[in-house]
């Protein structure tokens, strides 16, 4: 294999560009990215860099030692078309890449909120979106933000830090019921009571109005929330379009993965938030968008596709992931099903500082905690081996 | 020389954290690793994350919220996320008590205008001029 072209420069294709050195790979490696800028961190988008405590050079994923990969950066240029049996990669300015593997780590996107678009109507997923939302994030202003997801709690709690008065509109009769259960769903929930954030769940929005900009956010049943701003957190699709007619086996959930990045094709891997992979731990397909699968999962991708044995580098461990809202850190690992029982391990819930197991058959199977990262640390380490080696 | 406390608060492969006062500007964070005491910056330099808080793996600690691992000793990081080491500290233990000689303080970098930094442009940061990066533009 003489050159590797890694499609996608975040944090999934930084991490297979590393794992290529890393992996003693000596070929060309190009890295193609359709933003003009080099690999940066999204997490702090809704957290610190939202909230101004830190600025864009603190985002930079990139460090010394990577100048020393001899990576090649195309930024600025999406991949249009991939080629497998011709090995080769089309950017959207109609140049070529001739490749003879490729990572697919194009990621995901915001969700765009249907309907015309208004001024001050935000999707987070860019630095640039970051950056637009903050400037809308006036002191006094009224926010509301459109599903109470991960992504949506945090950019309330960023915004009601900076003084903007915030309401929270969620479909689901409780938020983050569906990740966490009602129980613990719940434990989030009043994080924001706590806060003095407005939450209305089990409400359909039906639209947006206003002039330019928005006015109001409607609601079923005839009513609306007055809004200056309006964020809508209600999820990402996976950037798969330009993959059509490549013979990368895909759909609207992503790029089909095995445990170890392996696509239908042997000479195409994926890896991170773009693809749809089987995951050990759970013991069938899934989505996983966090930050430690895109920062793991790469390594592994490209040790299938160099062909080194995939043992120790194949991930088996629980998925993890965290968040930070209104000052409580939250901390996830394992997976969890809906009829899990759910058991507080230490502390509780309206202390708002506990952990608590999930478990299945008696066999723990999830940890979550909220402001508990020593024991969250060491109940996670309960999860790894048994779990992971029965479902693989 | 900041008090930590008695050799016995910190038992066998604990860490104890000590808040930051005039004398140490930030935390810092003492580990007991097999008997032996070590101290480092308590706060992970990633993001914000207590490293008393993590997971102790033979000499290095493990931070808690991205498992990037720092080696006590040296203060040096294994590998991503993390790119720079946390400043490690003399510890003395003097008449029963346990003391870490800690150097000048941190001072916490000024909070950066997000906005205005992202209009002057993104720095290629960390990549030197021998890195090839073309853009479209
Ligand atoms: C605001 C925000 C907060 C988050 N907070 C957390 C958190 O607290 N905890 C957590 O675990 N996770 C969090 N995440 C999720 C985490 O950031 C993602 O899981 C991670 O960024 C995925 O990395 P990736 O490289 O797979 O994809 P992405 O980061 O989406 O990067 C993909 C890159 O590929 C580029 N691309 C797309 N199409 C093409 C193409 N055709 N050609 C070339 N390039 C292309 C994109 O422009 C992008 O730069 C957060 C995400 C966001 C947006
Ligand atoms: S805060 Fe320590 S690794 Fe990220």
């Amino acid at each position: 294999m003489r050159t590797v072209a890694v499609i996608g420069g975040s944090l999934a294709g930084l991490s297979a560009a590393r794992a290529l050195r890393e992996q003693d790979f000596d070929g060309r490696v190009v890295v193609v990215g359709a933003e003009d800028r080099l690999p940066y961190d999204r997490p702090p988008l809704s957290k610190e860099f939202l909230a101004g405590e830190i600025g864009v050079d603190d985002l930079a994923l990139t460090t010394d030692d990577d100048a020393g990969l001899d990576l090649e950066w195309r930024l600025g240029d999406p991949a249009a078309a991939l080629d497998p049996r011709g090995r080769s990669v089309v950017l959207a300015s109609g140049r070529e890449i001739a490749a003879d593997g490729v990572v697919l780590a194009t990621g995901a996107r915001a969700r765009p909120f249907p309907g015309e678009r208004l001024g001050g109507v935000h999707t987070l997923r860019t630095l640039e979106d970051a950056v637009e939302l903050r400037g809308d994030l006036q002191a006094g202003s009224r926010l509301v933000v459109i599903g109470a997801g991960f992504i949506g709690a945090e950019v309330a709690s960023t915004a009601q830090k900076l003084g903007v008065e915030v309401t929270v509109i969620e479909s689901d009769p409780l938020p983050l019921g569906r990740v966490l259960g009602a129980e613990l769903g719940a434990a989030c929930a009043a994080l924001h009571d706590d806060n003095g954030v407005r939450v209305i769940t089990g409400a359909a929005v039906t639209g947006i109005s206003g002039d330019t900009r928005v006015r109001e956010v409607r609601l079923a049943g005839d009513r609306a929330v007055p809004a200056d701003v309006v964020v809508a957190g209600i999820g990402a699709l996976p950037n798969i379009e330009w993959l059509a007619g490549s013979g990368v086996d895909h759909d609207h959930r992503g790029v089909w993965t095995d445990a170890e990045g392996a696509t239908n094709l042997p000479q195409v891997v994926a890896a991170g938030d773009c693809t749809f992979s089987h995951c050990p731990y759970a013991g069938f397909e899934r989505r996983q968008e966090h930050w430690t699968n895109a920062l793991q999962q790469p390594a592994a991708a490209v040790a299938t596709l160099l062909g080194r044995s995939p043992a120790g580098t194949a991930r088996r461990s629980a998925p993890y992931f965290w968040s930070d809202q209104y000052g409580a850190r939250l901390q996830f690992a394992g997976h969890r099903l809906p009829d899990d029982e759910i058991e507080i391990l230490d502390g509780d819930p309206g202390s708002r500082r506990f952990v608590a197991g999930y478990r299945r058959a008696g066999e723990l199977v999830a940890v979550f905690a909220m402001n508990q990262p020593k024991l969250f640390g060491k109940w996670r380490r309960q999860l790894m081996p048994r779990h992971a080696t029965a479902a693989s | 020389m900041i008090l930590v406390g008695r050799p016995e608060d910190i038992p066998l492969g604990e860490a104890v954290r000590v808040d930051a006062s005039a004398d140490s500007g930030v935390p810092i964070a003492v580990f007991n690793v097999d008997g032996e005491l070590l101290a480092i910056d308590d706060t992970c330099t990633h993001q914000d994350a207590s490293l008393a808080d993590g997971w102790l793996e033979g000499c290095a600690v493990e931070c808690p919220l991205h498992a990037a691992c720092f080696d006590l000793r040296t203060g040096m990081p294994s590998g991503p996320p993390a790119k720079t080491p946390v400043r490690t500290h003399e510890v003395v233990v003097a008449d029963g008590y346990v003391y870490v000689r800690v150097e000048a303080p941190v001072v916490d970098p000024v909070p950066v205008q997000a906005a205005a930094q992202a209009e002057a442009g993104f720095t290629a940061a960390g990549l030197t001029e021998a890195a090839r990066i073309e853009t479209a533009a």
